[in-house]
Formats: C-alpha cells, structure tokens, sequence
C-alpha cells in the first residue's frame, strides 16, 4: 500500500484512538487522588510515539513489559495488569487485573 | 474463503458460534486444553475435560460440517500446585492415541514462577517422549517478554525439541522476531482488547513474512471473537493482500505445521 492509501484506510480510525487516548487522560488528570505505577508506565509509553525512530508498537510493549530475566518465587495471582512494577506485578497483580479481561486462552 | 481455526476453546462456545464459523469456511478447529476460568480440585476434573475434548466435543462439531481436533496437557495457570500436576500428565499418554489429539498443548507460562517453570520443563518431556507436537502459550502483557524467554530457554535446551514442532502463540510485536529466529512457529491471536488486532496481525505478516505464521482466534469464555480470522482475511482483502496470500496464512499454513500430527488429516 501506498502512503496515502494507508492514510485513506486509517487515518480516521486512529484519529479517533488519538482522541480516546487524551479523554483518558484528561479523565484521569480531574480525579482525584496519586498517579500509579500503571499511569506512570503509560505516560513512559506515550513519550516513544513522538519521533522519526521505527517499530513504535515494538517499543510501546517493550515500555509495560517486566524487564528481569528470572523466574518469579511463586505466582501468587493469575492476571496480568498490563504494566511492570517490581514489587506489585507479580504478587497483587489481580487487584489491578480488569475482571475477566485476558486471564483466559 | 476456507480456513483452520487453530486455537479455540469450543467448550465455552456456543452452538451458533459453531454454525456461523462453518458459514465463514472453517474447515477444521483445533482446541488447545486450557483454564477453565476457576481452579479445578482434582485430577479427576482433567480426566473428564479430557474425555471432553476427546469424545464429546468432536461430536457436538460434526454437527456442523468441522472437523474437531484437540491438544492436552495442564495449563500454566494451575501448574503451581506441582503435586497437582504430575498427576495430571500422568493421565495424558493413555489419551494421545484418541484419533483427534494433535499434540501436548497449550503448554507454557503465566507468571514466569519456578513451579510454573518446572511444570513446563515436565511436559516438554512428555511430548519429546511421546514424539508429539507442542503447542506453547506465552504469558500476557506486561509478562510476555519475559516468559517467552524462558520458555524458548527451555525449548532450546533440549536437543529431542524439533523446533519446526513447536508453535510459539500469542505472539505480539516484542515477540514475533524472537520465536521466528529460533525456526519455531508463531502464532498470532486475534483479541479485541488485549494480543493483536487484525490490523496489527497484518503489520507483522508484512514486517516480518508470512513463513512459519499463523493467526487464531483463540475464543474462550472471556471477551473473544470466534470469526477474528476471516475478519482479518477481510481486512488483508482490503489492504490489498492477494487470495492466494491471505490463503497461505489462514489455510495452507496451519495445514502445514498441524500435519506433522498423524492424526491431522483434512476430509474432503
């Protein structure tokens, strides 16, 4: 595909993402209370789409992923949350885990 | 347009999801043995599933015109409780004869723990020892770089392990190069929240080929789309990917790796 037919097929529908992305943060800005470690992965994430460098959805995924290479003691949890933090990820990640949102297959 | 359903989990689907897979071509549907949203309490709970996936299932899918073949195995998100396990894999090898079974499956990990890992390490045997093909889960989100890792680890470690045997699922961008460098397959699953949309799936295919490649759509009883595949047939349709492409990716990839199973065999 062309440029502009990548643009013509969708350009609208990631627009529309683009938008949802700043009402979610806006949303989350007028609430009340302290930012989380998922909220700081995300800002984290969002500061590698601006620039010229490839393989953007490679480098937002490598932004969330746990880094370490060793297996964990135990799974105490089933779920994933969605962002790494070195002490809540692997033992509470259930209470950030979005219910029935990929704990299956 | 005629397609494999690789990875589904039929027994949380229903019947129309079985009519209107038929309706969109699925020749045949492949179903990994997996969590069944709650902790089973005994091994005999896997008996039955097992029996499940070998009896009763490819009856209720020869309703429907499909072909039903099936992967056993305990999945990673019981493989803590080791004891649990080893008395599951025991009750595996008197099922792999049953005429549907394709390979051990999903085997893998969930949240990268040593018992998780130990786990896997046994089952691995279990397939090397009984020359099957494996079929691997990759854990989700933020624990998916790091599981697929240990997993190829484990994969790679062993010398029996024939890596055109092995399908890597649930692949993503941060991923895909990882497994395919190691000649295993991949698989991508279609999700609508979480893994990979059809459009995405179709980055990968034209960042990274289309050799040793998949795309499922894994439904289960969470949030899952049974037709994700021809959807995404669609989508390549429309970014201008030729039939005979989109064909390789959806019918005459799964058919080549799924083949290396004796038991994989396509009716008319």
């Amino acid at each position: 595909m062309t440029r502009q037919q990548v643009l013509d097929l969708y350009f609208l529908d990631a627009r529309h993402k683009l938008i949802e992305l700043a009402a979610f943060l806006d949303r989350v800005e007028r609430a009340e209370g302290q930012d989380d470690f998922r909220l700081k992965s995300f800002r984290a994430a969002l500061a590698k789409l601006n620039g010229k460098k490839k393989q953007k959805a490679k480098t937002v995924l490598l932004a969330f992923s746990d880094p370490t290479t060793k297996p964990i003691a135990k799974a105490t949890s089933k779920g994933a949350c969605g962002a790494y933090h070195p002490q809540i990820s692997p033992i509470s990640a259930d209470k950030f885990a979005k219910p029935f949102l990929r704990k299956s297959a | 347009m005629k397609y494999i359903e690789p990875h589904a989990h039929m027994v949380s689907r229903t019947t129309d999801d079985y009519q209107h897979m038929a309706l969109a071509g699925c020749a045949a549907v492949c179903e990994p043995a997996f969590w069944a949203g709650f902790d089973r309490s005994s091994a005999a709970g896997f008996h039955d599933y097992f029996c499940q996936l070998t009896e009763h299932e490819p009856k209720r899918a020869a309703k429907f015109g499909l072909q039903h073949f099936c992967w056993l195995c305990i999945n990673s998100k019981e493989a803590e409780d080791v004891k649990l396990a080893e008395e599951v894999i025991a009750l595996i090898p008197k099922f792999l004869h049953c005429p549907n079974v394709l390979g051990i499956g999903e085997i893998g990990l969930n949240k990268n723990s040593r018992n998780e890992l130990r786990v896997l390490e046994m089952q691995v045997e279990l397939a090397a020892e009984h020359d099957q093909l494996i079929l691997v889960h990759t854990p989700h989100l933020e624990d998916k770089l790091k599981g697929t890792r240990l997993i190829l680890d484990v994969l790679k470690n062993d010398p029996r392990i024939q890596p055109e045997r092995v399908i890597i699922d649930h692949v993503e961008e941060h991923t895909v190069e990882l497994v395919l460098n190691c000649g295993m397959w991949a698989g991508m699953t279609l999700y609508p929240e979480t893994k990979c949309t059809p459009a995405r799936a179709i980055d990968i295919l034209e960042t990274y080929g289309s050799e040793k490649i998949w795309m499922n759509s894994a439904c289960d009883w969470g949030v899952s789309d049974p037709l994700a595949v021809p959807k995404t047939a669609l989508e390549m349709k429309k970014r201008g990917h030729l039939a005979a492409a989109i064909g390789k990716i959806i019918f005459e990839n799964p058919k080549k790796f799924l083949r290396q199973s004796p038991n994989f065999k396509l009716g008319v």
